[in-house]
């Protein structure tokens, strides 16, 4: 869909330029935006993608069985009369029923509420399973978890590429988490503080760095007593996958 | 094949279920030919004439009676002066002016001859021509009688007599000459707007992603965006033909099967230029406008509304490259004349080749890549 400015890119083995008719039989995807045609009905859909790809919804029925038959009692009905966890769920079907190797998926998730979240990625795992190569780009580091691979992007860079547990392995720094009654003021003060080496917000709690790991939990305590913070909470914590993002950035 | 024939069903499918274009494609065009066939014609009825008499004699009289015969003039008043009746030109309350002049029937008598002044408002110069033409015929008549009355009543032959009659379109009637080339425009309207929206339309919802990431062929994907609305201008040609006839009783004096050749033909120009257009465009909007201006233009120029041979030489040159042009002259030799394959193949070899231009352009210029 796009050339590339400059580099080069392999699929299973094809070049993305070379061989992109060969890669277009098997390559399934499943663009950010919903992207089928809102006209015609569910059943309609899944028939004229399996029909330009050369199949039929029943010879690949087995591969998307599970997905579609969540949506198959509606299958009358207008694509674009669907709930948006239905759109999604439709439009994996669409994208899988030519029995592709690798399944690129856009940001399926974005915008889907947490419960067909996990729906969706407990799919992707049995899709996994059978053999079928999942590249998923996505916002939600707890999904990136889920990944075999991942690849930290930011600006177009890859920062770093290696297993969830890798990229965790490779955070060197103690993380400490902290909290107090007044969260704001307590990033502001972290930030201020000197042996900080970074402070981000993390649900209730600020994860803390120290420049070169100095500094002990009592000293990070007096500092914020210090500036007059009460019920002051201070743990060390295990990095999580959005921490080492964070460190990432911070280069 | 069954990749194109799963095209054509996705496609037919959205076209019979979008309630908004369904009218527009089948409704529209038969209101369309029902008013611009009653409406557009050159007949010029109802022309106000005022008199300006300073003669006051029986050979004025007669003059003036001889325009009062014709259905078309209406004589609106008598001044005594051209002034005030200039007035009413201007005014536009009066569309021609007669002036006879004081010792009319003097002249003629004496000298044999004599001049009225006839002055016509030419704001709509073709209708000025019109009425021109009416008006001179009525005097040269009145002039006729006058040289034969002082010959003393005998019928006086002239060495030469003109007769008219009007081939193809006996009494030139309007209709005839054009609803033939109503169609057509209909035709090319449906034609070239449809295709030019349908692909943009695809681009616009982002469904153009799903396609071009599976393995459809750029010719069966224009076939297959090409054909429905082939299929329909075809249908609507039909029932288009079907009206005329019934309603306009328009002679058919050639063969039926020639001329949905000729439009079989003529569409692939058609819908090829507006899938090049939609394969330009990246909204609707973009694409509507594209389409509108070549089909005003290509409209204009046709010689559907002034007749090809009174535009200036490089408009005619320019209309070697305007399809509608080929396709209502076309239309027009076959229905009204009877004309054969012989005497329009040339036209068609000229349509043909732009049907295949047109479309090895849209073909080409369909990227998959975006």
């Amino acid at each position: 869909m796009l050339l590339p400015g400059s580099g080069s890119a392999t699929l299973e083995g094809y070049d993305v330029v070379k061989d992109f008719r060969k890669i277009r039989d098997i390559l399934g995807y499943m663009p950010g935006k919903f992207s089928l045609y809102q006209d015609l009905t569910v059943e309609e859909n899944l028939r004229f993608f399996a029909g330009i790809f050369k199949t039929t919804p029943e010879a690949n029925y087995d591969l998307v069985k599970e997905i579609y038959s969540q949506i198959e009692p509606f299958k009358t009905r207008r694509a674009g009369k669907l709930s948006g966890g239905m759109k999604q769920k439709l439009a994996l079907s669409c994208a899988l029923i030519h029995k592709p190797e690798v399944l690129i998926l856009d940001e399926p998730t974005t915008g889907v509420d947490a419960v067909s979240r996990k729906e969706f990625w407990d799919m992707l795992d049995r899709l996994k399973r059978k053999g079928i190569t999942i590249l998923v780009s996505t916002p939600y580091m707890d999904e990136a978890m889920r990944c075999d691979r991942v690849a930290l992007i930011q600006a177009g860079k890859i920062m770093d590429i290696n297993t969830p547990e890798g990229i965790i392995k490779n955070f060197s720094s103690r993380l400490w988490s902290v909290r107090t009654n007044d969260t704001y003021e307590l990033l502001l003060d972290l930030r201020r503080f000197k042996a900080t080496r970074s402070a981000f917000l993390f649900g209730q709690h600020i994860h803390l760095t120290l420049v070169d790991n100095a500094g002990s939990e009592p000293e990070i305590r007096k500092f914020l007593e210090d500036c007059g913070h009460q019920s002051v909470e201070i743990e060390e914590t295990r990095p999580t996958i959005e921490d080492c993002f964070m460190d990432l950035m911070k280069g | 094949m069954r990749t194109i024939r799963f095209i054509l069903q996705k496609e037919f499918r959205q076209i019979f279920r979008n309630k908004t274009m369904l009218p527009v494609i089948f409704v529209i065009p038969i209101i369309q030919l029902l008013i611009l066939a009653f409406a557009v014609t050159f007949e010029i009825r109802n022309i106000n004439l005022v008199v300006v008499d300073q003669d006051h004699t029986t050979t004025s009289r007669a003059l003036i009676s001889k325009f009062k015969a014709p259905k078309f003039y209406t004589l609106k008043s008598y001044l005594p002066n051209y002034d005030q009746a200039a007035e009413l030109l201007k005014k536009g309350q009066a569309h021609q002016v007669l002036v006879i002049p004081n010792g009319f029937e003097r002249d003629i008598v004496k000298d044999s001859k004599a001049s009225v002044k006839l002055v016509t408002n030419a704001i709509d110069g073709s209708a000025a021509a019109i009425m021109n033409a009416y008006g001179n015929g009525i005097i040269m008549d009145f002039n006729q009688e006058l040289v034969v009355e002082s010959m003393g009543g005998q019928d006086f032959k002239q060495p030469m007599q003109v007769s008219y009659s009007y081939w193809f379109n006996p009494e030139l009637n309007y209709t005839t000459y054009m609803v033939p080339g109503i169609l057509a425009l209909l035709v090319t309207i449906i034609g070239m707007f449809l295709s030019s929206m349908n692909v943009v339309r695809e681009k616009e919802i982002g469904t153009i992603e799903q396609i071009n990431v599976s393995p459809i062929r750029k010719y069966q994907f224009v076939i297959g965006k090409l054909l429905p609305f082939w299929l329909i201008a075809l249908f609507e040609l039909a029932f288009g033909l079907t009206l005329a006839r019934i309603i306009f009783s328009i002679p058919m004096v050639g063969s039926v099967p020639l001329v949905f050749l000729v439009a079989a033909v003529y569409l692939f120009a058609v819908l090829g230029i507006g899938l090049f257009l939609s394969t330009l465009a990246n909204t609707q909007q973009q694409a509507m406008f594209l389409a509108w201006f070549f089909a005003v233009v290509f409209i204009m120029m046709s010689g559907l509304f002034t007749p090809v041979e009174s535009m200036p030489y490089w408009a005619q040159q320019l209309n070697m490259i305007n399809p509608i042009a080929y396709f209502i002259k076309m239309m027009r030799m076959i229905l009204l004349k009877g004309s054969g394959f012989a005497d329009i193949a040339r036209d068609l070899m000229a349509v043909l080749i732009y049907a295949i231009v047109a479309l090895s352009m849209a073909v080409w210029r369909y990227r998959k890549v975006s």
